[in-house]
């Protein structure tokens, strides 16, 4: 058989493992995720019935639903910036050749390598009052903790704080990788030039490293829309949904309600966010990043 | 895993044995169990064991159980193969989830399965306060086995530094107040009592508003009394242990870690639930008792755990050998041997009766404090559309408790919103 004939065969050909995948798990399952939030909840009794945009309505009327979305803002102002930056000091101090690098891209690297529930099965108890590892450091030198997890006002920071503990190492590596790749030309030439250090990441090393932090930054906003587990264990979601974000949310609703069309609809608002925020990064970063 | 496996593998062993010797042997019920613990859990050692019994007294019946992590998991993935038309009999699930399951049409009532008058005596044989969370419509939808109260854990040395008797714990809340005040360290080393308001808030609120007198809702599943005096009431009393009488520490309390803190000392007594006892008892490095709640005037607890049900999906042959299994595994002896082991309430006064369970309470009294309570418990929370109402309500206790809002504040607008939730099942 002539197969050079046949392009457009063999092109379908290729990408079909992947677009069969996509279809059944991504797309297939959104589209009838849409359609579900159309309908109302229904049971052996009352059967489900089209409801239209009846679902959207009473998100307009859950304060849950608010007091989440205003909580994942927070979560993601709060865990995006601050664990790239770290990421990028880690980069820079493990990039070095010293003794010891080695041990420490390790450690810098471990968080990452735990399970997200252990992890927060640990944190329980850092963050436990009185007994919690925290407070036994804390309260002898005289320094008043809150209740961290028990409190409103600490809650979603504590879980923040450990989000970015566990996602700077992971973006550390990508950084690291692409510090390697630049040139040690460039270096000499800033010295040559007298150029300061900090003169030179701003001006060099930053710039250079824009492709990565665009890769870095898509994985960090998705990761502040899903990564949720430890809320599971440390929090639940409280105190009075304090410290609760929309897929949280949407699981409760799913699973502890069963209440699947309401989730479908917080569902498809996730998706929307998470659309906007793509189209956001692809649009209008990526054509002011400078690739070599 | 491996059981369920080798039990397939087993099964089909059978079956070939059985076609060869063409109709030789009598054709075999199997039943298929969905149990709430996780897979290689103490818990499912125990179960094993009695399944095991089962099997060998009734050759022509076959158990699956399958084991499905917690109460939610284990509803989600028996509804979830039921749905798809796999074979389910039976099920250990939440004793709450009652109107859920009635409402997915997915359970039938024991009332139409029994036939016998020594099977309706049965049904008759257990602890009243324990079939509360299982009948409604005027039926009996769940069989009590997995079953608890809460009880408060009191650390007796602690009692003694500070003066108090230790065989008379606090029986009223004023008691309750004035010994937490002298067991509390200024330091802030010791606290006099913790009641946890994350994980399960509103069980514990149960437990206030019962010793009260009120209960959170009607056994039609279809009314709360959120707002009623007395049940703010019970809420400002929880919130003033710790603003007023300085007798707790402030903001929510995590269900995980009290048990820590109990055992650390860094609180003289704390509610929890009965299923903690056989841990306290092995890790406490102090003498500790356990007592019922204390009562406001009267004492009182809400029940907690898990029903069997019976899944209206299978024949009349399966729900006969799944009664056969509920019966047996129910029993007085396996009740009490399950009650020893596990820490959960033996569930009919028959199993007290049994010459183990009672020298076994004799040596260890807080294993009888559960069952002497009963007289004084009520249901747990459970209405239709329960994960949300459950849901306002904690959130609302949660308010309150870490947040600083006003107990009636709080407590009315759950009120409206459950009234709401539940308009359409009136």
């Amino acid at each position: 058989m002539n197969f050079m004939g046949n392009r457009h065969v063999i092109g379908w050909l290729l990408i079909s493992p992947a677009a069969i995948l996509l279809v059944t798990f991504t797309h297939y399952p959104a589209v009838t995720t849409f359609f579900s939030s159309l309908f109302s909840r229904g049971n052996p009794i009352r059967p489900s019935k089209f409801v239209g945009a009846d679902q959207y309505l009473a998100l307009l009327d859950d304060p849950v639903f608010w007091t989440v979305l205003e909580n994942n803002l927070y979560y993601a102002i709060g865990t995006i910036p601050a664990s790239i930056a770290l990421a990028i000091a880690m980069a820079l101090l493990v990039d070095r050749a010293l003794a010891g690098t080695g041990f420490l891209r390790l450690a810098y690297f471990t968080p990452t390598i735990l399970p997200m529930i252990a992890v927060a099965n640990i944190w329980l108890f850092f963050y436990t009052p009185e007994i919690g590892l925290l407070d036994r450091l804390l309260n002898p030198i005289g320094i008043e903790t809150p209740n961290w997890l028990g409190d409103p006002s600490t809650a979603l920071l504590s879980l923040i704080f450990i989000t970015i503990w566990k996602e700077a190492g992971f973006f550390m590596i990508f950084y690291l990788a692409a510090l390697q790749a630049q040139s040690p030309e460039l270096k000499e030439a800033a010295k040559l030039e007298g150029a300061s250090a900090f003169t030179f990441f701003r001006r060099v090393t930053f710039p250079l490293l824009m492709p990565t932090t665009l890769f870095v930054l898509v994985n960090a906003v998705l990761n502040s829309f899903k990564l949720v587990d430890h809320i599971f264990i440390l929090t639940k979601g409280g105190p009075d949904n304090a410290s609760s974000l929309i897929l949280y949310y949407i699981y409760e609703t799913a699973f502890s309600f069963f209440d699947t069309p309401y989730a479908s609809a917080l569902t498809i608002i996730l998706l929307l966010f998470l659309g906007i925020l793509a189209l956001i990064q692809f649009g209008v970063l990526e054509r002011r990043i400078h690739y070599r | 895993m491996s059981l369920f496996k080798s039990k397939k593998l087993l099964g089909l062993a059978l079956g070939t044995t059985m076609a060869l010797t063409a109709g030789a042997a009598a054709a075999k019920t199997t039943l298929t169990m969905y149990y709430p613990v996780a897979v290689g859990g103490p818990l499912t050692k125990i179960v094993d064991g009695i399944v095991a019994d089962f099997e060998a007294k009734n050759p022509d019946i076959d158990v699956n159980a399958i084991y499905a992590g917690n109460y939610n998991d284990a509803r989600i993935k028996a509804l979830a193969a039921l749905k798809s038309g796999k074979p389910a009999q039976l099920s250990v699930m939440f004793s709450i989830d009652i109107y859920d399951l009635i409402e997915q049409d997915a359970i039938v009532a024991f009332d139409d399965i029994v036939s016998t008058e020594e099977d309706r005596k049965w049904l008759k044989s257990f602890y009243p306060a324990l079939m509360e969370n299982g009948q409604t419509l005027g039926k009996t939808w769940g069989i009590p086995f997995q079953r608890s109260t809460i009880v408060m854990y009191y650390n007796k040395d602690a009692y003694r530094a500070a003066g108090l008797d230790p065989e008379n714990p606090p029986t009223t809340w004023n008691a309750l107040v004035d010994a937490g005040k002298k067991l509390t360290k200024k330091d802030g080393s010791q606290w006099g009592i913790m009641i946890p308001s994350t994980g399960y808030p509103y069980w514990m609120f149960g437990a206030l508003t019962k010793q009260n007198g009120q209960v959170l809702m009607n056994s039609d599943g279809n009314e709360t009394y959120f707002n009623n005096p007395k049940v703010v009431e019970a809420l400002s009393f929880w919130k003033d242990l710790s603003v007023k009488h300085g007798v707790m520490p402030k903001g929510a309390i995590e269900w995980g870690t009290l048990r820590q803190n109990f055992l650390e000392g860094k609180t003289a007594m704390m509610w929890h639930s009965t299923g903690n006892l056989t841990t306290v008892k092995k890790k406490a490095k102090f003498d500790f008792g356990v007592a019922m709640l204390p009562g406001n005037p009267s004492r009182g607890t809400p029940t907690g755990g898990g029903n069997f049900y019976i899944f209206k999906k299978s024949s009349a042959e399966e729900k006969k050998a799944a009664l056969k299994l509920i019966k047996f595994m129910t029993s007085a002896d396996n009740a009490a041997k399950w009650s020893m082991e596990t820490g959960y309430i033996g569930v009919s006064p028959a199993a007290y009766d049994t010459k183990k369970l009672q020298a076994y309470a004799k040596n260890f009294p807080p294993a009888a404090v559960a069952r002497d309570q009963l007289k004084f418990a009520t249901a747990e929370l459970s209405t239709y559309q329960t994960g949300r109402v459950r849901k306002l309500l904690d959130d609302a206790l949660q308010s309150v408790i870490a947040g600083g809002k006003a107990p009636a504040d709080a407590l009315g607008d759950a009120q409206t919103r459950a009234e709401k939730l539940l308009k359409p099942y009136k």
